[in-house]
């Protein structure tokens, strides 16, 4: 029987997103959000744990109210409950507040023998969450696994880096962050779907978690955001054409060496 | 916070803690203080006296047969006491995998704020480091300050430039020699090394890029033969690599970020997180068959045509230009 916790994160869908192009902003309040790209691994790698070994996988978020429909899916997966912490004060909140927030969660659901997150969110990116939240749980790390097995009460992971592969070992509980290869996420069935809402999804504000608004916010957070803006794109777009491959191939190449991009 | 001085450098790769050492330069003469890089490991004094060749005013080093591998706790055991006790009030950290998680890790245990895979970073009028990163899958772009010292950012291999190395350059080795090395709860039992291309790509002047448009791993052939005669590398998309498991590695977002002076994007539709990884290029061609790739849109000089038909018609065209293949 292995308890299992995944942090998931509800995200903006980043390949549906749209930016005005007058301003440079991005139209994010009707942007769409789904779980996380990798967080949909970690799901998968703990339900597949699940099946093999028995036990409980469990799964928590820090979003809005709205996060209950997203978080349906992790359900859908093979997730038992969900718990979605949602709270006003918990607004541009950073990694270390978020990190907070989580750790207070975590604490309040239970004990667990894993837990699991993505490498990284699609949206922001910055693989700290997984680390942080371990650090104030005060279990072992082990990020960007590609390969997990359990034997008695240690975990073997196999982590991909950029010049190795390497494999690490620890005993339980650990957190380990996942990366896209681990796994191919399932579809859930529509019978898996329609149980998932027969599934417990528990809501916590952050006066059940004894959450303050100092230490979370933009009070409680040690980055604050300037601003947030489209890059600018000034590319020449030059459309090469041409009656055959040759002709195109032979103008490209005449274009690239007389702007000095290709030197003879 | 003005108890915090200096800005510090670490990476573990030698080269990426080069060029962290150059922008920490720029960046400490900016906010008037001293540049420190930081070096752990065992027997590394060579290497120490190197950095000072490289522009640190400074190496404090903590040499411990513990820290002979890169290991994150125990190396995370010797930058926590020594974070706590110098104080810097920047921390620059290269951002590989290793590197990112520690200074998450460190940030973590000092409750202090992290922004990771910085591509610029600035001192502004009011004497503050903005950190500028990619956000929403390469859609916009970060900006942001902080809160507390240190700031502890990571910043990715080939983002800024490499200083030259000068044997005249002067500055101080300070061992540290008090430092309780931590025993780690996690064991590393296998370390396999995946084959690296001979140059790394971050390195290139010029990548030709291979997406879904390749039908077969065969066929990189045609792109390979195109690099070669540019002088170039191949690089793929991660569709390529995780998906069809054809190469280990991919340019994107979640890979290497790349910025050479000519991209060459052959059959790649040009997502955005593939499209963050290439942003920077000088010059971006772009090939593929579909008039509305969104490739397109970030292209400099735009092919419509079968990277089957083209590829191979750009390498006869270039040769017959350049003469067979360029150094």
């Amino acid at each position: 029987m292995v308890r299992i916790l995944v942090c998931v994160k509800q995200a903006i869908d980043v390949s549906q997103l749209k930016v005005d192009s007058a301003t440079r902003r991005l139209i994010l309040a009707d942007a769409p959000k789904k779980i996380s790209d990798f967080d949909k691994n970690a799901v998968e790698e703990a339900v597949h744990i699940k099946e093999k070994l028995g036990g409980e996988v469990f799964t928590v978020t820090v979003s809005p109210e709205d996060a209950k429909t997203t978080l349906r899916e992790a359900l859908a997966m093979g997730a038992d409950k969900a718990y979605i912490i949602s709270d006003p004060i918990f607004e541009n909140s950073d990694t270390l507040a978020t990190s907070y927030t989580l750790a207070e969660a975590v604490k309040k659901i239970g004990t667990f023998d894993i837990i699991f997150c993505g490498e990284a969110s699609i949206d922001s990116f910055s693989a700290q969450i997984g680390p942080r939240l371990a650090e104030r749980l005060g279990v072992p790390v082990i990020t960007y696994a590609r390969k997990v097995s359990l034997e008695g009460d240690a975990v073997t992971v196999e982590r991909g880096l950029e010049d190795c592969s390497e494999t690490v070992k620890a005993k339980m509980p650990v957190l380990i962050t996942v990366t896209k290869e681990i796994n191919e996420p399932r579809t859930p069935s529509y019978m898996a779907i329609m149980n998932a809402f027969k599934k417990e999804v528990v809501i916590w504000k952050a006066a059940d978690l004894n959450i303050t608004s100092e230490k979370v916010g933009e009070t409680g957070s040690a980055v604050r955001v300037l601003d947030v803006l489209a890059p600018k794109v000034e590319r020449e777009k030059i459309v090469i054409k041409g009656e055959t491959a040759m002709e195109v191939a032979e103008k490209l190449a005449k274009a690239l060496i007389q702007e000095g991009i290709i030197t003879r | 916070m003005s108890k915090h001085l200096g800005v510090w450098a670490y990476s573990e790769s030698s080269e990426l803690l080069f060029e962290l050492i150059g922008k920490g330069r720029e960046l400490a003469s900016k906010l008037q203080t001293q540049l420190t890089a930081i070096v752990l490991g065992h027997n590394v004094t060579e290497h120490a006296k190197e950095l000072i060749g490289y522009g640190a005013h400074k190496v404090i080093v903590v040499d411990d047969p513990q820290l002979k591998e890169f290991h994150v706790e125990t190396y995370l055991s010797a930058l926590i006491p020594l974070s706590k006790q110098h104080k810097p009030e920047l921390f620059l950290i290269g951002s590989t995998k290793r590197g990112k998680e520690l200074a998450a890790r460190l940030a973590a245990r000092l409750s202090l704020g992290c922004v990771p895979d910085c591509l610029e970073l600035e001192v502004d009028e009011q004497g503050r480091l903005l950190a500028r990163r990619i956000v929403y899958g390469g859609n916009a772009i970060v900006t942001q300050v902080f809160r507390t010292e240190p700031q502890i950012v990571t910043v990715p291999r080939g983002k800024f430039e490499k200083p030259n190395y000068t044997e005249e350059s002067k500055g101080e080795v300070v061992n540290i020699t008090d430092i309780q090395i931590e025993t780690p709860k996690t064991e590393v039992v296998e370390v396999k090394p995946v084959s690296m291309a001979e140059t790394r790509i971050e390195e290139a002047e010029v990548v030709v890029g291979g997406g879904r448009g390749l039908e077969k791993k065969e066929d990189s052939k045609i792109l390979e033969e195109l690099a070669a005669i540019l002088g170039g590398q191949v690089g793929y998309t991660r569709p390529l690599a995780e998906d069809r498991k054809w190469f280990t590695e991919w340019v994107g977002l979640s890979g290497h970020t790349i910025k050479p002076k000519l991209y060459i994007a052959c059959g790649i539709s040009g997502v955005i997180q593939h499209v963050a990884g290439i942003r920077d290029s000088n010059t971006i061609v772009a090939i593929n068959k579909d008039p509305e790739a969104p490739i397109f849109e970030m292209a400099d000089y735009i092919v419509i045509g079968d990277l089957y038909e083209i590829v191979p018609a750009l390498s006869a065209a270039l040769k017959k230009v350049l003469g067979v293949g360029k150094d």
